[in-house]
């Protein structure tokens, strides 16, 4: 593993990925364990709440309200928080945001930046950019550090080191921190962290944060964290910068009454997570001199654009879905080649690529909805799972190339083999015939077949199918006869 | 600065895209409307009674590892002081506008410095932090702090490593839509909630206490 981020642009295919990461045992052990954790955490503190699908339904339609109106309601949070003292920027794609935070940390006087854990961040790839700039970017969070003192990817949306153990974070940090007599203790491990960070929490003048909401009403901002670090961050420099996607608008405070029920329950499986952050503009004698924030779309619009994945947009980045997936827990996070795995992965990057990479993605799902269930918002993600699919499919077979293509060909053959009874079962009776020498016996005499030719090897690379039974239902039905015998 | 060029037109873009996505600009009005219109069935007052409302509030917070005391209007100060001695603590820093009632007339070997602005390396070197609370949250264990008198800026109840938390049983409540009800006239203050001392769950999803916020948090509770 090295210290190159995770590009959706180059990353190899899901299968290809999961496929590597299925022979790590001590990976997939802690990524168990930890999920197994926070599920049941989740559960606890949501069966709780009396009212948890009446929250879900509210969430679900701020969310939607907001993407709606979104143009609206990100004017006036730039008018509020102008008006407070912040100066708002907007960036088109990451290579904008990038080069705005860039600038505006250059023009800060510090060639040193206090981070706190931001997806944002980890989506434009901020920590390179800031570094081929001679800007030297401080990881605060804790498992971000871990990442970062690694040189590792994050695998998880809020826990991104859940894939290393305590032993394996020991000694990052005996390497990186020169601690040689370490602890194994999660609370040694927290202290060397606080050691570690502190003198830089006092000494660096500019933070870089993402937001988990934006206020339009009041032009606020609110961040939520556990650590304080977070904290630390957004108060101490003497200049913020904090980027965020467009789709982390909220209308207004009251809002928060909702999201702040929902989220720290569903990414932490905590009542409340130690510290929310809300704060507009800037102060006098409180926090930061300058606040800057960036308002990214990075493929947003191309996502709104589409009526049925839309709700992707209204994801609050909880990781409930990615906890709860059977895939997820299976392979960990860095088989989705992306900051942003698991579930809502599977459907936001590829719409970030504007569906032009990590095509294999959507299909990284059985479609059993466990995400959908829990997830705090009720977006759908198996619906769009499918609308995404088709997508890939309407792409790579879009004009000449579909009339050559070998699976768009051998669905239309079978669209027409299922329209008609007759061709059905002459079909069958020509695959009995034809599986004839791939069938193997297994010790009980049932028939299978591990090796299927050219694109149905695509079903038995992972299984065995059975071989075809000898008389179809249809058949025996019909052998009956009319006295049902 | 050359970004305020293409912050500009990136504006215009971005704006552009997004009422193309949508069909159209979208009015205040029936923006307004519709927000109206969002269905909130959710609990928004609480259903307990005042004591029960104020046990939850220790349970909670007890749960997240904060200690909870409860004492009447005329044993704030020698409550404050037992904590300070039990918490072994030499020098708190204060806000200005904290209760001057609260404070013990004299603890032995205690001294208490008024924040007037004082440098995060002078921050550095207290032991602890005493404020009051906005409102405090029974349901989630919470209580919420704001820049105004006696709660002060937000750096001063972050860097020391102790925090001293004084809450009106008056101004507890029992959920989050209360809290944020007697909030929304001061939604533009800066405003933390505490939910116990700082703690991370990032390594094997294991709760601990502390890692960059007090580590150590007491709550005293006025009844």
């Amino acid at each position: 593993m090295s210290g190159v981020g995770l590009d959706p642009r180059t990353a190899p295919t899901f299968p290809m990925a999961a496929k590597a990461m299925l022979g790590d045992t001590q990976l997939r052990k802690n990524v168990r364990h930890a999920t197994d954790v926070i599920q049941a955490k989740r559960a606890r503190v949501v069966a709780e709440m009396p009212d948890w699908q009446q929250l879900r339904e509210a969430g679900k339609q701020i969310r939607e309200h907001t993407m709606a109106h979104l143009d609206f309601y990100l004017e006036e949070f730039e008018t509020n928080c102008t008006r407070a003292g912040g100066v708002v920027h907007w960036a088109r794609d990451a290579e904008e945001a990038r080069q705005i935070i860039v600038g505006l940390v250059k023009a800060s006087g510090s060639d040193e930046v206090i981070k706190i854990k931001s997806m944002t961040t980890e989506e434009i790839q901020l920590n390179t950019a800031l570094e081929a700039a001679g800007i030297h970017p401080f990881e605060t969070d804790l498992a971000e550090l871990i990442i970062q003192l690694g040189e590792d990817r994050p695998s998880h949306i809020v826990v991104p080191a859940l894939h290393k153990n305590r032993q394996q974070i020991r000694e990052i940090f005996q390497r990186k921190m020169n601690l040689p007599e370490l602890g194994e203790k999660p609370e040694d491990l927290a202290d060397a962290a606080r050691m570690f960070l502190r003198e830089k929490f006092l000494r660096v003048k500019t933070g870089v944060s993402g937001a988990n909401f934006l206020i339009a009403e009041t032009g606020g901002v609110c961040v939520v964290e556990s650590e304080g670090n977070g904290r630390m961050c957004l108060t101490l420099p003497e200049t913020l910068i904090t980027v965020a996607g467009i789709d982390k608008v909220l209308p207004r405070f009251q809002d928060l009454e909702v999201m702040l029920q929902l989220l720290p329950r569903s990414a932490t499986g905590e009542r409340m997570n130690p510290y929310n952050s809300i704060w507009t503009g800037v102060k006098d004698g409180d926090g930061p001199r300058v606040f800057h924030v960036v308002l990214m779309d990075n493929a947003r619009t191309e996502i709104l654009a589409d009526g049925e994945a839309r709700q992707t947009l209204n994801c609050i980045r909880c990781a409930a879905c990615q906890n709860a997936c059977p895939v997820y827990r299976q392979t960990g996070g860095h088989a989705y080649g992306s900051v942003y795995a698991g579930p809502i992965g599977a459907i936001l990057t590829p719409q970030l690529q504007e569906m032009k990479h990590a095509q294999s993605l959507p299909y990284a799902s059985s479609l059993c909805g466990a995400c959908y269930e829990v997830c705090p918002v009720k977006i759908n993600i198996p619906e769009v799972l499918i609308h995404l699919r088709n997508k890939v499919v309407q792409q790579n077979t879009a004009g000449v190339a579909g009339f050559f293509d070998v699976e768009a060909g051998a669905m239309k053959a079978m669209a027409m083999i299922f329209r008609s009874e007759r061709r059905f079962r002459a079909a069958q009776r020509l695959g009995r015939v034809v599986e004839g020498p791939l069938v193997r016996r297994d010790g009980k005499g049932d028939g299978w077949i591990g090796w299927l030719p050219g694109l149905l090897g695509g079903w038995t690379q992972v299984r065995d199918l059975q071989e075809m039974p000898k008389e179809t239902f249809r058949d025996w039905w019909e052998r009956r006869g009319s006295n049902g015998n | 600065m050359a970004t305020d060029s293409v912050t500009s037109s990136a504006r215009t873009e971005m704006l552009r895209r997004i009422r193309a996505a949508m069909g159209g600009v979208s009015e205040a009005a029936a923006a307004r409307r519709r927000w109206d219109g969002i269905t909130r069935e959710y609990r928004s007052a609480g259903l307990l009674g005042r004591e029960a409302v104020l046990k939850l509030l220790e349970d909670r917070l007890v749960d997240y590892d904060a200690r909870v005391v409860r004492v009447g209007p005329a044993g704030v100060a020698r409550e404050v002081a037992e904590r300070l001695r039990e918490r072994a603590v030499r020098r708190m820093v204060v806000p200005g506008g904290l209760e001057v009632g609260w404070l013990p007339g004299s603890v032995e070997g205690v001294e208490f410095v008024v924040d007037t602005g004082l440098p995060v390396s002078e921050l550095n070197e207290f032991d602890g932090v005493m404020t009051g609370a906005t409102v405090a949250i029974a349901e989630t264990g919470t209580v919420v702090l704001q820049n105004v008198a006696g709660e002060g800026r937000r750096a001063a109840t972050l860097v020391p490593d102790y925090h001293l938390c004084v809450v009106r049983a008056e101004d507890v409540v029992e959920t989050v839509p209360e809290a944020m009800a007697r909030l929304q006239e001061t939604a533009a203050v800066a405003t933390t909630f505490v939910s116990g001392p700082s703690a991370t769950a990032d390594i094997e999803m294991t709760r601990i206490k502390g890692v960059h916020g007090p580590r150590f948090l007491d709550v005293i509770l006025i009844v």
